[in-house]
């Protein structure tokens, strides 16, 4: 894979334009444990940022801050510089933040293409979709196939294949790409390859990798330090509720970054 | 934490061989699994040739009328439950429903005199409430499914006596509009009931809004996984209140058909379509589990209980055998459907 831009400096340096999506102190309290105390964090256009961080650290409440699933106590987002609020996840949905749940939130008897196309059903033009609400079937099939091959996946041929009949690593490839075809801000990947094998990882990567190249960021939160040394631009270090650390896979290792994660080292 | 470095074997060779190694059994799964109707059209043409070959009286176009005639008013129930049972619920309270709605047109005729038209119209309404009523305690208050519509069966019922008096309404009091359901006319050799084509019209539109619009989608999807469509944007809860709501209207409308065939609006007729509208929906290949099954599969199910009771009446057999019957029917169709579900990608 090509090095991304501004390899060789530390992250935070390099002007990368303004962030598509910037959180600001953002606090999350449950009862009387603090979920999240004061993160702040930024994805530019066209990068991955990977979010890592121990059990607890607040990756999962940061990730839904972000993503509607939880509003914040405190602190704010920005959608490209504009203050936004999310109080529902269909808010951050409309936005054009997608994001592929680490339960992909696919229905099994589904085909692909109604997977793809859940929740947002294209009608037929004319009479029969105006007054009959009939669906545009035939539309959606071949647009889901268009969607599916501009990422570069071959595992999924047969767009009216339910999904149950599919592997873990094609179910992941259909929620990403319902999710890359929607989302025209960020993609937001919760664990994608945690259940998945080698070969299928491989070729989640190679989608990420896509999505990069098309242009769209990726916000991926992963346990596994290959992966995210393999696709990310930026590592953001979550610990305790705060963050710890930005860096990128060419300024540390993975062992510094599980030093940093787990509080060995200060990190920055 | 697993190592991993990026692989790039090639997909297909494995896929290939899972393909090659499936047994006959396997593939039938596989076939069963994308058309679940197909088990009951099976059995129901098996069980035809079958009723057929022992008298031959069943097949005369007379008695094959007749039983149209009969599983009418389970198979228009059955409309409503199998959207109720897709959403992975279950309505107990169907029968009584229909019923309420009955002895309300009864009493408005023959109480109130009101015009036919207005009461078949305050029946629906009724019905639609009904359904409201039980679609609001499921998303609303939370209530299981079973347990809201095993409450309202006794309520209802018990306000159809209440209302009714327990006394049934002749049809020569109903009047035209309300007993037409029960006329019939020729079409070949058969003999079909009007109240046969408004059951057919109502699988037609049901059938039709399933599988070719969103809404449709959208019931198959909620039962299949509501945390997933609940994630993709689709609003659960409206979902399943307007499933309960237009089974409570097919419900009422289905108190029209019943007044055609039983030729009166009474409490007593109809009491165990409650049952029998689920037996209909499971032989037909719905899933219990919800987000799998077709309407086609729930109208063959309804025909093939009503054959299976007719076909054993003519080869002599006791009405207590053809019951027996009918349960190990749906014990198998259970089990049909486990094996089914069971289907490995």
């Amino acid at each position: 894979m090509s090095a991304p831009v501004g390899a060789t400096a530390p992250a935070g340096q390099v002007d990368r334009g303004a962030p598509v999506l910037r959180a600001e102190g953002l606090v999350k309290t449950y009862g009387r444990v603090v979920g999240l105390d004061g993160v702040d964090l930024e994805v530019h256009p066209g990068e991955v940022l990977a979010i890592i961080g121990d059990n607890g650290a607040g990756k999962s409440t940061l990730i839904k801050c972000l993503t509607g699933a939880v509003v914040p106590d405190r602190g704010q987002l920005y959608l490209d510089e504009r203050p936004i609020t999310f109080k529902r996840p269909q808010d951050a949905r409309d936005a054009g933040i997608e994001t592929v749940y680490q339960t992909l939130a696919v229905a099994p008897a589904l085909d692909i293409a109604s997977n793809i196309f859940l929740g947002r059903e294209q009608r037929r033009k004319g009479v029969l979709g105006s007054v009959f609400r009939m669906l545009d079937t035939a539309g959606m099939r071949a647009s889901a196939e268009e969607k599916v091959r501009a990422l570069g996946i071959q595992t999924i041929q047969n767009m009216t294949q339910t999904v149950e009949t599919l592997s873990g690593g094609q179910r992941q490839a259909v929620a990403v790409a319902r999710a890359a075809a929607f989302g025209s801000k960020v993609v937001v990947l919760d664990e994608p390859t945690a259940a998945l094998g080698v070969k299928e990882s491989g070729q989640v990567l190679r989608t990420i990798q896509e999505l990069r190249a098309s242009g769209l960021p990726v916000i991926l939160i992963s346990h596994n330090m290959p992966h995210v040394f393999e696709v990310a631009d930026r590592i953001h270090v979550q610990r305790l509720g705060r963050r710890a650390a930005v860096i990128t896979p060419q300024t540390h290792s993975m062992t510094e970054a599980v030093a940093i994660m787990t509080g060995a080292s200060p990190g920055r | 934490m697993t190592t991993t470095t990026a692989p790039s074997a090639p997909s297909s060779a494995a896929e290939e061989f899972e393909q090659r190694r499936r047994s006959p059994l396997q593939r039938l799964q596989l076939v069963l699994h994308r058309r679940p109707e197909l088990s009951p059209a099976a059995v129901l043409l098996v069980a035809v040739i079958i009723f057929g070959l022992i008298n031959e009286r069943f097949w005369q176009p007379a008695n094959l009328s007749l039983v149209l005639q009969q599983v009418a008013v389970v198979a228009a129930l059955a409309v409503g439950q199998t959207l109720i049972i897709l959403t992975a619920g279950i309505d107990l309270s169907v029968g009584a429903v229909m019923i309420l709605a009955t002895v309300v047109i009864g009493y408005l005729v023959s109480a109130r005199g009101a015009p036919g038209w207005l009461a078949l119209l305050v029946g629906i309404v009724v019905g639609t409430g009904a359904g409201l009523l039980n679609g609001f305690l499921v998303t609303r208050i939370r209530l299981p499914p079973f347990i809201v519509t095993l409450g309202t069966l006794n309520i209802l019922t018990a306000i159809a006596l209440l209302v009714s008096g327990g006394i049934s309404v002749p049809g020569s009091e109903l009047g035209g509009l309300l007993t037409f359901t029960g006329t019939s006319f020729p079409v070949g050799p058969f003999r079909v009931t009007t109240g046969v084509l408004v059951v057919l019209a109502l699988y037609a539109v049901v059938g039709f809004a399933l599988r070719q619009t969103a809404w449709g989608r959208h019931v198959y999807a909620v039962g299949d996984d509501a945390e997933a469509s609940r994630l993709a944007g689709i609003s659960v809860n409206r979902v399943l209140l307007s499933v309960y709501t237009i089974a409570g209207l097919i419900f009422g409308l289905t108190a029209w058909v019943l007044i055609g065939r039983a030729g009166s609006a009474s409490p007593n007729a109809g009491v165990e379509a409650n049952l029998d509208s689920i037996t209909a929906v499971v032989i037909g290949g719905t899933s219990l589990f919800g987000g799998r099954g077709s309407l086609l599969g729930t109208l063959l199910g309804a025909i093939t209980v009503g054959v299976f009771r007719n076909g054993l009446a003519l080869a002599g057999v006791d009405v207590l055998y053809q019951t027996l019957v009918v349960g190990v029917l749906v014990i198998a169709a259970v089990a049909v459907d486990q094996w089914i579900r069971r289907v490995k990608a």
